[in-house]
């Protein structure tokens, strides 16, 4: 066919149709093939650098690809991001481990990181009954209020925390008659809203043994110590408007006095306990004493601290 | 119907085709260089470059005048320092650039490609440097042909290290702006610096080396989606450098003894200058066509040539394709795009200068507590808690005072001293607001919270953010 080329000198490659349609052999622009080549290269280069090639055979740690000479792996880059984040989080762990709870307060920007941190640790041990925000759920205390059962100091709320707290409150079905239950709830009622209380409720209410936890005042306090502390049994303050076991009211205090608080072998008796942290049985692991402290903090600035 | 003898009528327009040559890098353009008015033009424009490689030198209260620190997520310019939070104002300079580009390229062509692009006037200094180096245009050609030797490769290599050092330079540069004129100084050269500088100067190097020095108007060709882009905004009003085709053909080249006065042909006489002169190797007498950059270059070669032969300057000028078919013209000022274009200029604009005078030094935020919305506490009110951000933009530490507004009696608690704020930082603070039950009469109720500060200058800055406070079911 070439020889009887048409078109020639134009660099096609001899094939024609319908007369005049046909192939040239055009090269690619220059800039083009450089590029071609380059990205080639780069290829090439890549596959010597970088973990590449799977290969048929396992080298000694068990993987079966090669690995570049540069010796990159993403588990590697992730291992150094992790490393980098400790690194600087130590800085920070390292004060807070030789300080105490009153101290970090003192320091806003160690407040601000043990709020943050502590946070982890909040939802994975405490969120499940208190809430995530410390907003309580029905039968488990709001942390984020200012009403305290075993007071809402930085030492108390460490003290929870370790040490786990457990109510107790008799059931009184078999002791009061059913109208002294009825003056009973219909009294707390009476003092959560601000009210007073008769004389005879309040005779009612030493006679029965009421003040005994729940204090001479009914706010659950037996004793204030020279030093502004005070003693209470983790009896709920009566003259509040906040409820222990919601829903609160009439209905709610009536239950709580027939039943009671954590009664052995009493069917509808309230349950009021919290475990101790550091020294955890069923769960995994135990917090340490920095994390009770982190905790003690996060609990402290919930809203209500003392 | 009547057979048309189709191959026939095809071969009109292949060998037209045949014509067409499509610059694909093949053969190196050696551009001629004539003075004249565009020339000049082009020098003085593309000296605005200058600004890309002194700025970093400028100083502005005692550091550097801009400073793009992009680790410490601030920007200084001039006055002003802009942080991440402003740059919305970016948004609008762009759009102010890519308008400015529209309306430029409506009205007169290509002027950036032509002027002003990085692309063209790099390429037009590097083979300034070449024309200096290994002669005119003819000599280039010869030395191209000529086979290898020694003396070829000297004043090469001289070339290519030159090229070479320009594209430091103007990696250096960029980097400046970025790093810090003074501190590159200091640290680039003894390898204190990072690598990421290292390897935008490397980066720099290579890209200006090759691209200005190698690929050349292939770039505009191939490469550049602005030429492609600003080719399509062009219209038969707009003023590009064009060729009389009425006044020039038909073409012929002048004739010993043929006089002005006797001569059959037009004014063009063929001398093939404005082909010549032109950095990307394009025919102007073909048209309007994606190769031209309207640097004007041609004009200037075909008036060298009309005032040697005595005859009217302007066969090559900036004209518009109306003009030239000589349909009437309309002022640019009574084009409708103009305007329209015009009035996107204005309102980007004035969306940045509103955002420069009204950058606040300090920004507050904030966040309301979710879980809990709200809690009782034993004495019957209702607390909130709000986490405050407060951003300090600038350039001292600040004690930020909050207060809060509200329509009725309000405590608040976690505000009593001011917050440290430190500048150029966001800096958190918890903060409990407490109302009387009695005193809430629905579900929320909005709250502003008040930041103030008092500033190094003696004034006092106060930035409000609304709120809501919320309580129970009445």
């Amino acid at each position: 066919m070439a020889e009887n080329n048409p078109f020639p000198g134009e660099n096609n490659t001899g094939h024609f149709w319908d007369d005049n349609l046909r192939e040239l052999q055009n090269p690619p622009p220059r800039w083009w093939m450089i590029g071609f080549w380059l990205s080639v290269a780069w290829w090439v280069l890549y596959s010597i650098l970088y973990p590449m090639w799977p290969m048929p055979f396992e080298t000694e740690d068990g993987e079966g690809y090669t690995k570049g000479i540069l010796g990159w792996t993403s588990i590697k880059e992730y291992k150094q991001g992790v490393e980098q984040v400790q690194a600087v989080r130590e800085q920070y762990d390292a004060q807070i481990a030789d300080m105490t709870a009153e101290e970090i307060l003192q320091d806003p920007g160690l407040t601000q990181y043990t709020l943050a941190s502590s946070k982890v640790l909040f939802g994975d041990y405490c969120a499940a009954c208190h809430g995530s925000g410390g907003q309580g759920n029905p039968g488990y205390p709001v942390l984020a209020d200012d009403d305290w059962l075993y007071g809402g100091n930085l030492t108390k709320i460490a003290e929870s925390i370790t040490n786990g707290r457990k109510g107790a409150m008799t059931a009184h079905a078999s002791i009061l008659t059913e109208q002294e239950v009825d003056t009973l709830a219909n009294f707390v009622v009476q003092l959560s809203e601000g009210g007073a209380g008769s004389e005879a409720d309040w005779e009612l209410y030493n006679a029965k043994g009421c003040q005994a936890c729940h204090g001479a005042k009914g706010n659950g306090v037996l004793a204030e110590l020279p030093n502004g502390d005070i003693v209470t049994v983790g009896a709920a303050n009566l003259t509040d408007s906040i409820w222990r076991f919601r829903p609160g009211g009439y209905e709610s205090a009536k239950h709580t006095i027939l039943y009671g608080v954590n009664q052995v072998g009493v069917e509808g008796t309230r349950d009021a306990v919290m475990p101790g942290f550091a020294q955890l049985g069923q769960l995994d692991g135990k917090l340490t004493p920095d994390q009770i402290k982190m905790l003690t903090v996060y609990v402290h600035q919930l809203g209500g601290g003392q | 119907m009547e057979y048309v003898d189709q191959p026939a009528a095809m071969d009109a327009i292949y060998a037209e085709a045949e014509q067409w040559h499509v610059n694909t890098g093949g053969e190196t353009i050696h551009a001629k260089r004539i003075p004249g008015r565009w020339r000049t033009f082009k020098w003085v424009a593309s000296s605005v470059w200058l600004v890309f490689f002194l700025g970093p030198y400028l100083r502005w209260d005692g550091r550097q005048a801009v400073l793009f620190d992009i680790p410490n997520r601030q920007y200084h310019l001039f006055g002003a320092t802009v942080l991440p939070q402003d740059f919305w104002m970016l948004s609008l300079l762009l759009l102010f650039f890519a308008i400015l580009l529209a309306v430029a390229t409506a009205l007169a062509g290509r002027v950036y490609c032509g002027y002003f692009c990085f692309q063209t006037v790099w390429t037009d200094v590097f083979t300034w440097i070449e024309e200096k180096l290994e002669g005119n245009p003819a000599q280039r050609r010869r030395l191209d042909a000529a086979p290898a030797s020694f003396s070829k490769f000297r004043s090469r290599a001289l070339k290519h290290l030159i090229w070479v050092l320009i594209g430091f330079a103007t990696g250096f540069s960029f980097v400046a702006w970025f790093y810090g004129a003074g501190k590159l100084w200091s640290d680039f050269f003894v390898g204190e610096a990072n690598a990421a500088v290292y390897a935008s100067v490397a980066l720099f190097t290579v890209g200006t080396y090759v691209l200005a020095g190698w690929l050349r108007e292939q770039t505009c060709f191939w490469l550049c989606p602005y030429a492609r882009i600003q080719g399509v905004m062009l219209d038969p009003t707009t003023v590009v450098p064009t060729y009389d085709e009425q006044r020039g053909e038909p073409r012929g080249r002048m004739k010993k003894g043929e006089t002005e006065g006797n001569r059959s042909t037009g004014d063009c006489v063929d001398c093939n200058q404005c082909v010549a002169v032109c950095p990307t190797g394009v025919d102007i007498r073909q048209g309007q066509q994606e190769g031209c950059i309207t640097c004007g270059l041609c004009i200037d070669a075909c008036n060298s040539v009309m005032d040697k032969i005595g005859r009217p300057r302007g066969l090559v000028r900036y004209a518009s394709l109306d003009e030239i078919e000589g349909k009437p013209v309309p002022a640019m000022f009574a084009r409708p795009r103009v305007w329209v274009y015009g009035a996107i200029l204005v309102i980007a604009l004035s969306g940045i200068m509103y955002g420069f005078s009204t950058l606040a030094a300090i920004e507050l935020k904030v966040l309301h507590e979710r879980a809990p919305l709200f809690v009782q506490l034993s004495d019957g009110s209702i607390q909130n808690k709000y986490t405050l951000k407060v951003l300090n933009k600038s350039n001292d530490d600040l004690a930020v005072r909050i207060s809060v507004d509200a329509p009725v009696p309000v405590v608040v608690v976690g505000a009593e001293e001011p917050i440290a704020a430190h500048h150029g930082q966001v800096t958190p603070a918890m903060v409990f607001v407490k109302v009387k039950r009695s005193d809430l009469d629905g579900e929320s109720m909005p709250l502003t919270f008040v930041a103030e500060a008092d500033l190094a200058d003696g004034s006092t800055v106060t930035t409000p953010r609304e709120s809501a406070f919320f309580g129970p079911r009445p």
